[in-house]
Order: C-alpha cells, then sequence, then structure tokens
C-alpha cells in the first residue's frame, strides 16, 4: 500500500499540470493568421534582416497586415517572391536582385603595404592606424570584416583583398554596412561591368599606390554608346540604368579596372608577399 | 535583511552556478557570443530561477514532506519545472507580447536548465524559508547573470583575436571558460556568517 499515496502524489501533480495547462492554453489562445506562418515559409528564413524588419517572421507579417511589397526580400530568388505575390493575390512589385561587389582590385601585389599591421584582425581597428595599411586610402584593408559579417559565407578575404562570390551572394547588403571604407556596392545582378575603383585621388598619384587603380582618363567614358559612364573626380562611375552590358569600357581600360561579374569567379593568383610572410 | 544579503552574495559569488557549481553550462556555452542574446537568455533565466523556486518550495512543504515523500523531489521538481515554464510561456503570448518576443526561443530552452532545478534542490537541502527560497533563487539567476554577461564579453573580444588555428573556436571557449571559473573560486574563502 505504501506505493500507492507515492504514485497518487506524482500522477496527480502530472494529471493537475496536464489539465491545467490545456486548460491555460484555451483561455490565454493568441490568434496567428494563418497566412502570415504560410508567408513565413515561403520566405527564405536567412533571418538577415536585410529587408528592414525583425528577422523573416516580422517581414511576413508586414507583408501579409500591412502591404509590404514581397520584394522587400532581397535574399528570395525571384520564383520565391512569385510564390508569395501568388499565394496572397497581390502584385509582386519590381523585383531586382542585387549583388555586393567589392570595388577594389588592391590585393597585396596591386597595392603596396604603408606599414606591416600586427594588432587586432578586423578593418575597423586597422583603418583606425592612418586609415589601414594598405597604401591606398580608399582601397579594400583585407581584414575581412564583411567576411565575418556576411550570413551566406559569400565573401573571402584574401590577399589583401575580399571578394564576394555572386554565386552565394543574395544582395542582402550587411557587408556593405560593415566596412570601415565604404567600398561594398550592391550592383544589380544582370549588370555585369563594374568599375573596380574607389580612388579619387589624381591619375599620376593614384597610380604610385595601386597598379590598378581608375586614373579617370576618361576612354571608358568617351566610348560609352550610351552614356552611362561618367568620371567625376578622377574616379569612373556607371549609371546602371543605362548601361546594356556591352563591355566596351572594359576593352579600353588601360589600367584594366573594369571587370564584368565573372572576374569575380576567377581563382586568386599566389600573392608574393603573403609567400614571404609564410616562409618566414 | 543581512540574511538575504547574505544569500545574496552565496548565490552570485561564493556559489555562482555557472563558475562554481558548473550547473546551467550548456546555455553559458551556447548563448554567450554575444551580449545581446546572454541578457536575453539571463534575463529568462532569472525570471523562472525565482518562479520556479517558490513553486517548487510550496510543492515540497505541502505535498512531499507530509507524506513523507521527499525521495520523489527529483521528479516532482523537473514535472513542476516543465509545466511552469510551459504555463508562463503561454500566459506571457498573450498578456505580454514585447517580453514573450524578448525572451523568445530561451525561454522554453530553461525547461532543461540544470541550474534552475539545481537551486529548487539546494533550497529544500538547507531548509531554506519561503522568502529565503525565493531570494535565493533571484539571486542564483542574478549571479548566472553576471557570469554570462562577464563571458559574453570575453567571447566577443577572443572573435577578434589572432587565435592559433588548433584553438579556435570551442577550445578557446573552455579554456577561457575554465580561467574564469579559478578567478571565481577566490570568493571560496569569503566566509558568511
Amino acid at each position: 500500500m505504501s506505493v500507492v499515496i507515492p504514485v497518487a502524489i506524482v500522477g496527480g501533480l502530472a494529471l493537475f499540470f496536464g489539465v491545467g495547462l490545456s486548460f491555460a492554453s484555451r483561455v490565454f489562445a493568441v490568434k496567428v493568421d494563418d497566412r502570415v506562418e504560410k508567408v513565413r515559409e515561403l520566405l527564405p528564413g536567412a533571418n538577415c534582416g536585410a529587408c528592414g524588419f525583425s528577422g523573416c517572421d516580422g517581414l511576413a507579417e508586414a507583408i501579409v497586415n500591412d502591404g509590404v511589397s514581397p520584394s522587400k526580400c532581397t535574399v528570395n530568388t525571384k520564383e520565391g517572391i512569385n510564390a508569395i505575390a501568388e499565394f496572397l493575390g497581390i502584385d509582386e512589385g519590381e523585383v531586382s536582385q542585387m549583388v555586393a561587389r567589392v570595388i577594389c582590385e588592391g590585393t597585396w601585389r596591386n597595392a603596396g603595404m604603408k606599414y606591416d599591421y600586427q594588432g587586432v584582425h578586423d578593418c575597423h581597428a586597422a583603418n583606425m592606424l592612418s586609415g589601414g595599411m594598405s597604401q591606398c586610402f580608399y582601397g579594400c584593408i583585407g581584414l575581412g570584416s564583411c567576411q565575418h559579417a556576411c550570413p551566406f559565407g559569400a565573401i573571402e578575404a584574401v590577399n589583401g583583398l575580399a571578394r564576394v562570390n555572386p554565386e552565394k551572394c543574395t544582395g542582402c547588403g550587411i557587408c556593405a554596412s560593415q566596412c570601415p571604407k565604404g567600398i561594398i556596392k550592391l550592383v544589380p545582378v544582370l549588370t555585369g561591368y563594374t568599375v573596380l575603383c574607389a580612388n579619387h585621388e589624381k591619375g599620376g598619384i593614384a597610380k604610385k599606390n595601386c597598379k590598378v587603380c581608375c586614373i579617370g582618363c576618361m576612354k571608358c567614358q568617351k566610348v560609352c554608346p550610351n552614356d552611362a559612364i561618367t568620371v567625376r573626380e578622377y574616379l569612373a562611375e556607371i549609371d546602371y540604368t543605362k548601361c546594356v552590358n556591352c563591355g566596351k569600357c572594359a576593352e579600353v581600360c588601360p589600367q584594366s579596372c573594369i571587370h564584368d561579374a565573372m572576374h569575380e569567379r576567377l581563382p586568386y593568383e599566389p600573392d608574393d608577399q603573403q609567400q614571404a610572410a609564410n616562409a618566414q | 535583511m543581512k540574511e538575504l544579503f547574505a544569500i545574496l552574495l552565496l548565490a552570485m559569488f561564493i556559489e555562482n552556478f555557472v563558475l562554481s557549481k558548473f550547473l546551467g553550462i550548456c546555455p553559458f556555452l551556447g548563448v554567450s557570443q554575444k551580449t545581446s542574446t546572454a541578457l536575453g537568455m539571463s534575463g529568462a533565466v532569472v525570471f523562472v530561477n525565482t518562479l520556479a523556486s517558490a513553486v517548487t518550495w510550496l510543492v515540497n512543504e505541502f505535498l512531499l514532506k507530509p507524506y513523507d515523500l521527499e525521495y520523489l523531489q527529483t521528479i516532482a521538481f523537473i514535472l513542476v519545472i516543465a509545466a511552469l515554464v510551459q504555463f508562463v510561456e503561454i500566459v506571457l503570448k498573450k498578456l505580454l507580447p514585447p517580453l514573450y518576443k524578448a525572451l523568445g526561443i530561451y525561454l522554453p530552452l530553461i525547461t532543461t536548465n540544470c541550474a534552475v532545478l539545481g537551486s529548487a534542490l539546494l533550497n529544500v537541502q538547507r531548509n531554506y524559508t519561503f522568502l529565503q527560497a525565493v531570494f535565493f533563487g533571484f539571486s542564483a539567476g542574478l549571479g548566472f547573470t553576471m557570469a554570462l554577461i562577464l563571458f559574453s564579453g570575453i567571447r566577443e573580444r577572443l572573435e577578434t583575436c589572432d587565435i592559433p588555428e588548433a584553438f579556435k573556436g570551442m577550445p578557446i571557449t573552455l579554456i577561457a571558460a575554465s580561467l574564469v571559473s579559478v578567478a571565481f573560486v577566490g570568493f571560496a574563502g569569503l566566509v558568511i556568517q
């Protein structure tokens, strides 16, 4: 008989809690819009926050309740956005997928080093020491703050230069907000050609600091059939609303700093300085 | 008052749950990567720990003790804590959605947090009164908060350090945790009468 009381007490407790919880879940039930959950499932679920809402849940709610366009999500594929629009029976809005590009070609070999940096492995820290160790003040520091920030593992910082893998990049723009030099730009996926330089110095000075800088020679501006390129303060800029991807600018660029999107995928060249550092 | 202050010192420093008693190591290592998430988790722990201490004390005093069933403490307390957390979650979701959102995933995680069970069992072992038990639970939660926030600060700095390849990630975290723990052993010399 001595078993009965303990069993009754523990069993009774469990029963009490079970009934109490099921009762509580009825009394305190919160109505959730089914559509929010469905939209949430259709979103990529990366929770990157690039849409400006608190993760995918926040965006799903905003899409259903506040009529925000599903194309706000830059990570989603075109099919995914269309699926949401179709599910809710709304217009998906203008879908323009973006991809991040580091507008610099200054590897350690291309742009020399001002000094030997031994500090914390972080671009912001290096930037505080007279704008980083790269000779070019505008260029990539290459310590990979963007690489750490990227939730998709699309960036790799090797040989003093960060590079974006366009196949993995979703255009969320988190890397751009992390770059102390502000040289990560979001460009439309469809536009291949980009000026990979951010240096605003005069050609002669820029050339001393980096082998592959834009010197503002205006050749690309003259050759462009659609007037998509303007040179401002010794730096060429491409207007993506006008660019038709003809590639003529890349052909005439004497510094070869205009490249198409494929360029990001080229294998890294072994860097002399890196090898020297390894050998030591 | 003096008694309660002694309990606060005891639970926060001398017997810090994470660093001296090694309870709740899982969330300590799991959610200490960022100070913001550490704050969310420790907030939930303080909340649940205080509540659970009160409820388990009552269960022990009025259900188990009268029938000499103290040997059922562990299983009964697990039951109570799990049900309580679930209930709190349901109520918060309805009445305090902002707090529910802030605590987020950490609230259900606490169900399996041994720090909560640990404080419930310690309360009983030490024959605390109701007020003392509740305060001990609260202070233990504060101690957990302190350990978690201290450690998340260290981990945030570790991230930018140049760590040898073999030590990257969990190894260096465990080494750092052991050093912080060693530092807390110093409080063991503090004797409260």
